[in-house]
């Protein structure tokens, strides 16, 4: 019983060692037009081309940006002017293709290309809204949060 | 049991008390309103996605088919056109990197030299990395089953380090291109152990 709990234990720490590994570096910006912003642990770095994105990172365009990311399993997101996109989460594995990918646009608009992670495993990738949950099968889409008067 | 109907009895008058109030309250504007809509790849085929939204959910798995939520509690289905999709995505759309593209080429038997024809590939290549803005290049090596697994693994990494030289020498920066090799794990052609299939000694190579 004590061996089994001392077990999990090393496997979560495995497990979370690994997660920090591969969440390091999880793309990178390939354009960026205008206001381009990315939010990360408190801190709001002006996006510039090349840029590695990490988990968490959220991007923020202004009334004038506009922005586009290609991550490691080969997705593409891109967004619009006055659009907030946050990187929830990212873990991809280049030998097997799993992984798990959650991103949220909270508003503006969004283009969505699918990469690796969604094509290995349907439902691992999701796209979230304020009201909506989108769960990605190999595909290319659109999505647009509208800005709502008071 | 009378304790129950009486507590029925006030959860009714308080039902009805609410609902007083509310009536006289003008209509709501959309809380919300949030368009999703499927889009064809470049070759045309559609994949699908799943929209959920309070507990209903929407299937699109045809192109252009839109859902959208504007009152809450309420999934609505549609289409749009491909010209409505420019016009409203049009900033979005025009800052979506370019495609990841993926190269093969194929070696000589138990060698790191190329074959004749995907020699001629190599041009291709610089010019697709050339063509992408902050260019990252993935170079991942290959053998066929011909020689043991640790033989074959250095062999697939050696081709995938020839690979990074000569685009190091064509003036490509050592960073931008990472390398890996897979040994005779993944083959393109299935074969038994010590089959020399040429389709499996090759490098695949991503653009992105």
């Amino acid at each position: 019983m004590r061996y089994g709990f001392v077990g999990w234990v090393a496997v979560a720490l495995l497990v979370t060692a690994g997660g920090i590994a591969v969440a390091d570096e999880i793309g990178r910006v390939k354009v960026a037009r205008g206001s381009v912003t990315i939010e990360r642990t408190g801190r709001n770095l002006p996006a510039t081309l090349g840029m590695t994105l990490q988990e968490g990172d959220v991007v923020v365009t202004g009334g004038d940006g506009s922005a586009g990311v290609t991550f490691n399993d080969d997705s593409l997101l891109s967004i619009g002017p006055d659009s907030t996109l946050a990187i929830d989460r990212f873990a991809f594995d280049t030998t097997t293709h799993a992984g798990r990918f959650d991103t949220s646009l909270r508003r503006g608009t969004l283009s969505a290309v699918s990469g690796k992670i969604a094509r290995q495993s349907p439902d691992a990738m999701k796209v979230r809204t304020p009201s909506t949950i989108l769960g990605v099968r190999g595909t290319e889409f659109v999505v647009h949060v509208a800005p709502v008067a008071p | 049991m009378r304790h129950s109907l009486v507590g029925l009895a006030l959860l009714a008058a308080a039902g009805c008390a609410r609902t007083v109030q509310v009536a006289p309250a003008p209509p709501a504007p959309p809380a919300r309103d949030e368009t999703i809509v499927l889009l064809p790849g470049p070759d045309g085929k559609v994949g699908s996605l799943t929209v959920t939204h309070e507990g209903q959910q929407q299937v699109l798995d045809v192109p252009y088919a839109t859902a959208r939520v504007q009152q809450p509690g309420t999934l609505e289905g549609g289409r749009l056109t491909a010209e409505q999709v420019q016009q409203r995505f049009q900033p979005a759309l025009s800052a979506q990197p370019p495609r990841p593209v993926t190269f093969v080429l194929y070696f000589l038997d138990d060698s790191d030299e190329f074959t004749p024809l995907s020699k001629r590939e190599i041009p291709k290549i610089s010019a697709e990395i050339a063509g992408h803005p902050a260019p990252e290049v993935v170079v991942v090596g290959h053998t066929d089953r011909v020689g043991s697994l640790t033989y074959n693994d250095a062999l697939s990494l050696r081709r995938a380090e020839r690979v990074r030289t000569g685009f190091v020498q064509m003036g490509i920066p050592r960073e931008q291109i990472s390398v890996a090799g897979r040994g005779e794990r993944e083959p393109i052609v299935p074969t038994e152990d010590e089959d020399g299939e040429p389709r499996n000694r090759r490098v695949e190579i991503t653009v992105r």
